[in-house]
């Protein structure tokens, strides 16, 4: 019952998320592009982040007084603190994968259902690099 | 900057924030979204139903937004097919390998102040940059 509870929570999150991402202009990859492009600045996203971060910054400290999240009896929020060589690497990577794209996962899957040839070339891919990085990871020694 | 490029973002981005909220407070979970979809495909775990859920929400939500405001779905970018397959696939593999993107790092981790997720969004911007740059010197400086 509760995982019934939960997955139709995620699923209006996942609605919610979508519609955040069109209206913010995140899934139109020619803004993310000439976000990033300092020749170029278009600083409109900037205020996608001031948006959501404004909003979770307030919100986060007032849910996590509860002792528990309301559908589950404990929170699973990360809790690491170690910058690992892991993290920068992979950050490095999206971030050339981002630029390169102009997509990052959550604006792929949404312009996805769209049915554009290259939101799904996109998705495909990463689905296929996020297997290929399970698969490579153990010859990769890097500490997690 | 028009009011209107600076309001839609503002709002959609409140949008987000709600709805990483909403997840927190029900779920208990972040809304990590190259986490969910890489558990989702990879995991057999019980755990995966609420990741599929999402991912169905962000598919029907990303449907009907295509029906009525197409517009707000356009690529008007000039990337071609081979440059957004290399792009999936360094998304797809980078996220995993950094735990994280845009959502998991660059929203949730930030908003609760934590220095990987504040590291991690610093570099794969920065990195975005030097993408577009090279994209950009490469081809000759077109968008």
């Amino acid at each position: 019952m509760k995982t019934t509870q939960q997955s139709l929570v995620a699923f209006i999150v996942g609605l919610l998320f979508a519609v955040g991402l069109a209206i913010s202009g995140m899934t139109q990859p020619q803004k993310v592009i000439s976000f990033l492009d300092p020749w170029n600045w278009n600083p409109s996203l900037l205020f996608v982040m001031i948006g959501a971060i404004g909003v979770h910054v307030i919100s986060y400290p007032i849910v996590k007084r509860r002792p528990s999240p309301l559908l589950d009896t404990k929170w699973h929020v990360p809790t690491r603190k170690d910058v690992t060589a892991r993290l920068l690497i992979g950050s490095m990577l999206f971030g050339l994968g981002w630029g390169l794209g102009g997509f990052c996962p959550g604006p792929g899957l949404t312009s996805f259902a769209s049915g554009d040839a290259r939101a799904i070339l996109f998705v495909g891919a990463m689905l296929v690099g996020m297997l290929l990085f399970k698969k490579t990871e153990p010859y990769l020694k890097l500490k997690e | 900057m028009d009011f209107a490029s600076a309001f839609y973002p503002l709002l959609g981005g409140a949008i987000i924030g709600i709805a990483v909220t909403v997840m927190l407070l029900f779920n208990g979970r972040v809304t990590g979204i190259s986490g969910i979809v890489s558990s989702a495909i990879s995991t057999r775990s019980a755990d995966n139903k609420w990741r599929w859920a999402f991912l169905g929400g962000l598919l029907v939500g990303g449907f009907v937004i295509h029906k009525l405001h197409p517009e707000l779905l356009s690529n008007l970018s000039n990337r071609n097919f081979t440059q957004i397959i290399v792009a999936g696939l360094l998304v797809g593999y980078g996220t995993v390998m950094g735990s994280g993107c845009t959502s998991g790092h660059g929203v949730c981790g930030i908003s609760r102040f934590s220095v990987r997720s504040l590291i991690a969004t610093i570099t794969f911007m920065l990195f975005g940059v030097i993408a577009v740059t090279a994209v950009r010197y490469l081809t000759g400086g077109s968008l």
